[in-house]
C-alpha cells in the first residue's frame, strides 16, 4: 500500500507537471519551430502536490480495484488524482479535482515567459497577435509586421 | 472565436487594440476604443517634449510649477524617482532637461486601458507603439500570443510570448530620435540590443525595460532582481538571454 501511496504522489506531482505546463505555454505548443526556451521551469519545483489533509481511499469495481489520492493543495488549485489497478497493473487513471481557474492562476500567466523562435520563423507563420518593439514607430507602421497583422484583421 | 482590430495613431506611434468576446464590433466596444484614443491624446498634450505649450515642456523649462500641472504630471514625476531609485540611478527622468517619456507611454497606456477593463466579457489586446497590456478573462483560454521584435531585424521576431493577462514591454535602440542613455554615465548603453519585458503592469514593465536597457552589459542581472518580472535580453552581438524571474513564494 505504501507503494502504491508513493505512486499516487507522484503521478499527482507529474499531472501537476502537466498544468503548469498548460496553463504556461498553452499555445505556444503549436509554434511548429519553436525552440523551447526554459519554458516557467518553475513548474517542476511545485514541492507541495501531494501535501493535502486527506490520506485517500480504496474502493473496488469489476474492473479493479481504485485508489483515490488525497488532495493535493498546489499552486495550481487542488489536484486529486484517482487510479485504478488490475492484476497488479494501473489499467485507468483519473482526475476527480483539477484546479479551477483561480487567482494564483492568473498571477502565473502575467509572468509568461518568452520563448525563443527560429530565426527563420515570420509573423504569419507563427500565429501571433501583436508585436512588442522597441522600432513599432507610426513612420514605419505600414511596411511593419504589427500593420500586417492589423491590415490581416486576425 | 473571431478577433476585431483596430488601429489609430497619436504621439507617433500606432495604437493596435485586438478584440474578442462579447464586444468586438458593436457600440460599446467603439466607444471603449474611442475613449483609449482620447485618453491618450489628453495624455499627449500634457506630456509631449516635442510640444512647445506641454506642460511638461513648461516645467522642465521652469516657467511653472508643479502646482500649476494637472495631477498626474506629479504622478508620472514620482514614479520616475521611484524609478530612479530602483535603478540605482541609470534611468533618470531629470537627466539633460526634464523628459519623463520613459515613464509616460506605459503609464498612459495602462491607464487607457481601463476602459477596455470595463467591457464585460471581452479580451483585449492592446499596443501603444509596441509596448502592451492584454486580457483574458478565462485564465484557460488561448493567450494573447505576442511576437518579440527583432532588434537587429524588425521585419523579424526573435521569441514569442504567451500572456492571458499581463504586459509587455521593449526598449531598445532606434526608437524616434528617443535616445536612451544610461544617466549614470551619459553614455548610450552597450552591448544590449532590446530589452523586453513581461510582468503583471504595463506602467512598470515599460520602466523596467527602460531601465534594464540602460543597464548596458547588466541588463540581464539587473532584470533578475526584480521580483514578478521576467523578459529577454537580446545582445548587440545577436545572441540572448531569457530571464524567468519568477520566484516561488
Amino acid at each position: 500500500m505504501k507503494r502504491i501511496v508513493f505512486w499516487l504522489l507522484s503521478t499527482a506531482t507529474v499531472v501537476v507537471l502537466l498544468f503548469g505546463y498548460h496553463t504556461s505555454t498553452s499555445g505556444a505548443m503549436t509554434a511548429e519551430s519553436s525552440a523551447i526556451a526554459p519554458a516557467n521551469g518553475t513548474a517542476g519545483t511545485t514541492g507541495t502536490a501531494g501535501s493535502g489533509s486527506s490520506s485517500g481511499s480504496t474502493g473496488t469495481t469489476a474492473s479493479g480495484k481504485t485508489y483515490t489520492g488525497p488532495v493535493a493543495d498546489t499552486r495550481w488549485g487542488n489536484v486529486q488524482v484517482q487510479i485504478t489497478v488490475a492484476d497488479g497493473k494501473v489499467t485507468a487513471v483519473s482526475v476527480p479535482q483539477q484546479p479551477n481557474g483561480n487567482g494564483r492562476d492568473r498571477e502565473i500567466n502575467a509572468r509568461a515567459v518568452p520563448i525563443l523562435v527560429q530565426e527563420t520563423l515570420s509573423a504569419q507563420s507563427s500565429d501571433i497577435d501583436m508585436v512588442s518593439g522597441a522600432t513599432v514607430t507610426s513612420d514605419g507602421y505600414v511596411q511593419s509586421l504589427q500593420g500586417a497583422l492589423d491590415e490581416a484583421g486576425l | 472565436m473571431s478577433t476585431a482590430r483596430y488601429v489609430e495613431h497619436v504621439m507617433g506611434m500606432p495604437i493596435s487594440l485586438a478584440l474578442r468576446g462579447r464586444h468586438t464590433d458593436d457600440d460599446a466596444a467603439h466607444e471603449a476604443w474611442a475613449a483609449v484614443m482620447n485618453r491618450l491624446r489628453a495624455v499627449d498634450l500634457v506630456f509631449s517634449t516635442y510640444r512647445d505649450d506641454s506642460y511638461i515642456t513648461r516645467l522642465g523649462r521652469g516657467e511653472i510649477g508643479l502646482d500649476e500641472c494637472p495631477p498626474e504630471v506629479p504622478e508620472v514625476l514620482a514614479l520616475g524617482e521611484q524609478a530612479r531609485r530602483d535603478s540605482t540611478g541609470a534611468f533618470d527622468v531629470w537627466r539633460d532637461g526634464l523628459d519623463p517619456s520613459g515613464v509616460v507611454k506605459g503609464w498612459a497606456a495602462d491607464r487607457a486601458a481601463d476602459h477596455l477593463r470595463a467591457l464585460p466579457d471581452t479580451d483585449f489586446c492592446l499596443s501603444a507603439g509596441g509596448d502592451l497590456v492584454c486580457r483574458t478573462l478565462d485564465p484557460y483560454g488561448r493567450p494573447w500570443r505576442i511576437g518579440v521584435e527583432h532588434p537587429h531585424d524588425p521585419d523579424r521576431i526573435i521569441a514569442v510570448v504567451p500572456v492571458t493577462t499581463g504586459a509587455v514591454a521593449t526598449s531598445g535602440t532606434a526608437h524616434r530620435g528617443e535616445h536612451i542613455v544610461d544617466a549614470r554615465t551619459g553614455r548610450a548603453p552597450a552591448a544590449v540590443a532590446s530589452v523586453t519585458v513581461v510582468g503583471e503592469s504595463l506602467t512598470w514593465a515599460d520602466i523596467d525595460a527602460t531601465a534594464a536597457y540602460a543597464h548596458g552589459p547588466d541588463a540581464a542581472e539587473w532584470l533578475r532582481t526584480r521580483v514578478g518580472r521576467s523578459g529577454l535580453v537580446v545582445w548587440e552581438d545577436g545572441s540572448s538571454t531569457v530571464v524567468d524571474g519568477y520566484r516561488l513564494p
